[in-house]
């Protein structure tokens, strides 16, 4: 059976993120860099991804990485669902990544490792896994044509790794930065923005063709949909927290307001439904990182639970902070964007249970 | 695999090469438990050999596989979940070594006798009075929704012993024996139809003051070791995926496809992804249990278990639509006579299901309360405004 719990080695993972993100980009900052140019913080990247040595934690040493695994990649998730910092983790290090093992491109892999360059994968981020090859890229001539709208982490990515069709089906292309064109999209969650991303005969480099360009496809989706459950778990514990420590300190009516029973017992449903998050993302995290034939089940599982709670913990939050969870100066907003984006990011819940009721034989019909 | 785990597999086979498991299934379980097989983290002598209480398993898997008999856990789960903990923790030697064994191998069911009709989730104002008389109590009083009292052959029971003083100081918690004088039980016919519980009527029963457990006034520390316990046995449990009432459910949507609906389907599924969590959660329990790190999640599994069975079961009937609306037997006859040993849900109808489950809820402390400990003991967050906390027990409003 999978190890639900966190490994010590794991928890001082932990520490030395949140103790980065903390120091470089609290809730402040955080807000302050979704008005300016420059949301990613190219400093707070490089000692997250190369000095801590996030980026290659699930990349084996011999392929340029730690030789850890997705379940410590998961950890990484978890803080930075608790923090929002803008990084190009998920693109990166996680789709970009997962597809680039699966798919053998080992010279990028190395590269992605070591958090000097990143890349994004071609797909929309409402992509479900189980969905189709996607086909609105097409092979020609040697290079690539078409339009993927919603891509994220795109906007600073040197590397996409894009699917497309070519004459004899579905492969997997390499193209640089500089061979396409980028369109910012104003997106809902302001700390993870998309791009539209354009390609018109972009010169681009095969890895994989076939069943393994739809393997690493596959791969990719499901490793996403797991380290995303981890993100959304951190974002919940986070609102939980922020909202416990605001029912302390307001009084209303000459009490705390976290007196109020009607209100203890929402933080303590909230609780409960945090509690379970966990064991489901900490299962999904494992059954990736061991390539257990159940990862889609969890992968699916997992999203169809931690969206909801994630959601659920965000408006929370929002609702118990009063006017104030209201304003563009609290981070409620953030979160609450972040959470609602997440519930869509690879499928929504009911598009899992969909997705479920066909892994486990629960026909619809 | 490590020395202990090797150490406890030899023993476990001497046991089976001593004793034939398909035997006398007594004989064979108190072998076990003097063989420190019982609960291996417990003292030797006391069914267990001071061994990590995560090799439990190992033991029982072994025993399994050669056909052993097994306590019959569900029978005497008061035993087991509740009143061994607290005479483990609180007893003393010689208690100890009375109870544990014949309590272990189920040779003395046990019960819990600590609501009253006015003393519920609020069990701090329980008024069944325990007076001294030489080396003996007194005790007068009623409980109320006692599980298996009718085949008990002891009770864990918390007494007011000092109705002067605010309510969770004057309490002292005994062990009462069931066939003493004086204690009279009758059935109590529940929301299904048979009767699970009890009413307990206690008159001038006599409890020597070796059967007390703790200090006198030590009543509602003891109390809270069991109550612990009682969400932990609760909540707890590994079972394969889609065990439960779940199963039910998935076993009629695969086999009766004429019942199938869009709505229902998305209403399936999102019960069989609550389920899942909620087994997963139960998992991690164990695993933190195992590790020696128990947390509160406990209160968690508990709390979404018994939200979840209602719903499941619930959904159940609408499902089966037409079938949904009989029901298998309201023992109206023999309700007095034919008790149910221990709760079957998946051995009834789907309408006894829906109807027990609305007890989950409620027993072991409501989901209320749940809610409430949640909230102040593992949040943080204020305790209720209170009342009833320096008023002597005598002057509270009842
Ligand atoms: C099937 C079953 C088996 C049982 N077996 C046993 C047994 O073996 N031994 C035993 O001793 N007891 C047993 N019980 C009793 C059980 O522990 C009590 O019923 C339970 O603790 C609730 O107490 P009560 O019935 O007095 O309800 P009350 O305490 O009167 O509660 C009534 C309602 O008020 C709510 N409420 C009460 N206080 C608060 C508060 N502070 N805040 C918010 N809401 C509140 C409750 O949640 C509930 O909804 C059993 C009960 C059932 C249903």
């Amino acid at each position: 059976m999978t190890d639900l719990l966190y490994s010590q080695d794991e928890e001082l993972l932990r520490a030395s993120v949140r103790d980065l993100l903390t120091a470089r980009a609290p809730a402040s900052a955080v807000l302050a860099r979704t008005e300016t140019d420059e949301l990613y913080d190219p400093a707070l990247w490089h000692a997250l991804a190369a000095d801590l040595g996030a980026a290659g934690l699930a990349v084996p040493e011999w392929a340029g990485g730690h030789g850890a695994s997705w379940r410590e990649t998961a950890i990484v998730a978890e803080e930075l669902g608790r923090s929002l910092a803008a990084t190009a983790f998920l693109g990166s290090t996680v789709l970009a990544t997962a597809a680039g093992r699966s798919a053998g491109a080992d010279d990028l892999v190395e590269r992605l490792a070591s958090g000097e360059v990143t890349a994004a994968l071609a797909i929309p981020l409402s992509t479900v896994p189980g969905s189709g090859f996607p086909d609105t890229v097409r092979h020609s001539h040697e290079t690539l044509t078409g339009t993927v709208r919603n891509v994220a982490d795109a906007r600073t990515a040197d590397v996409l790794i894009v699917p497309a069709l070519a004459d004899d089906g579905p492969a997997l292309y390499v193209v640089g930065a500089g061979a396409i064109s980028r369109t910012a999209v104003v997106s809902l969650d302001l700390t993870r923005p998309l791009t539209d991303v354009t390609l018109e005969s972009a010169r681009a480099d095969l890895i994989a063709s076939g069943a393994e360009a739809v393997a690493a496809f596959d791969t990719a989706l499901i490793t996403g949909a797991a380290m995303l459950a981890a993100e959304q778990l951190g974002l919940a514990e986070r609102c939980l927290e922020i909202t416990v420590e605001h029912l302390l300190t307001r009084y209303q009516f000459g009490r705390q307001i976290g007196s109020y029973q009607a209100l203890k017992h929402r933080m303590a449903d909230l609780w409960a439904g945090v509690t379970q998050a966990r064991a489901v993302a900490r299962y999904a995290a494992g059954c990736v990182a061991d390539a257990d034939p159940d990862a889609a089940v969890a992968a699916s599982l997992a999203q169809a639970y931690c969206s909801l709670v994630a959601v659920k913990a965000a408006e929370e939050c929002v609702q118990l902070h009063g006017g104030i969870g209201f304003t563009w100066e609290h981070p409620a907003h953030l979160y609450l964007k972040r959470a609602k984006a997440d519930a869509i990011a690879f499928g929504t819940a009911s598009q899992h249970r969909a997705r479920l009721a066909e892994l486990v034989d629960l026909p619809a019909a | 695999m490590t020395n202990a785990e090797d150490d406890l597999r030899e023993r476990v086979q001497k046991l089976l090469a001593g004793h034939d498991p398909q035997g006398d299934r007594m004989e064979f379980l108190r072998a076990q438990f003097d063989a420190g097989l019982a609960w291996v983290h417990f003292p030797a002598g006391l069914g267990g050999l001071d061994a990590p209480r995560t090799l439990q398993s190992v033991v029982d898997a072994d025993l399994a596989a050669a056909g052993a008999p097994t306590n019959d856990p569900r029978r005497i789960g008061i035993g087991l979940g509740m009143a061994a903990p607290t005479i483990r923790t609180h007893g003393t030697e010689e208690q100890q070594h009375r109870w544990l064994r014949p309590l272990w191998t189920g040779d003395e069911v046990w019960c819990q006798l600590f609501s009253e009709p006015g003393a519920g989730s609020d069990l701090a104002a329980l008024g069944t009075r325990a007076v001294p008389d030489g080396d003996h109590w007194i005790v007068n009083g009623q409980k109320v929704w006692t599980s298996q009292a009718h085949e008990a052959r002891w009770a864990i029971v918390v007494t007011r012993t000092d109705p002067d003083v605010p309510k969770h100081k004057g309490m002292t918690y005994f062990v009462l024996d069931m066939k003493a004088d004086g204690v009279e039980v009758r059935p109590l016919r529940q929301i299904t139809g048979e009767a699970e519980f009890n009413e307990v009527f206690l008159t001038d029963v006599r409890i020597p003051d070796s059967q007390r457990l703790g200090a006198v006034g030590d009543g509602w520390a003891v109390a809270q070791t069991t109550l612990m316990n009682e969400r932990v046995a609760i909540g707890g449990g590994a079972a394969p995926r889609e065990s439960g009432v779940i199963a039910e459910v998935a076993k009629t949507w695969r086999t009766r496809p004429e019942l199938r609906t869009p709505a229902a389907h998305d209403e399936l599924m999102r019960l069989w992804v609550e389920a899942e969590a909620t087994r997963l959660t139960g998992l991690r329990l164990r695993q933190q249990l195992a590790a020696g790190a128990p947390g509160p999640e406990g209160s968690a599994a508990k709390l979404a278990f018994a939200r979840l069975n209602q719903e499941i079961t619930s959904f159940e009937l609408d499902l089966l639509g037409a079938d949904g609306l009989r029901y298998d037997d309201w023992s109206s006859d023999t309700w007095r006579t034919e008790r149910p040993t221990s709760v079957d849900f998946l051995g009834r109808s789907p309408g006894y299901r829906y109807l027990r489950a609305k007890g989950n809820s409620i027993e072991g402390g409501t989901s209320e309360i749940l809610r409430n400990i949640i909230a102040e003991r593992v949040l943080g967050l204020p305790g209720e405004i209170r009342v009833d906390k320096t008023v002597p027990w005598k002057d509270l409003p009842k």
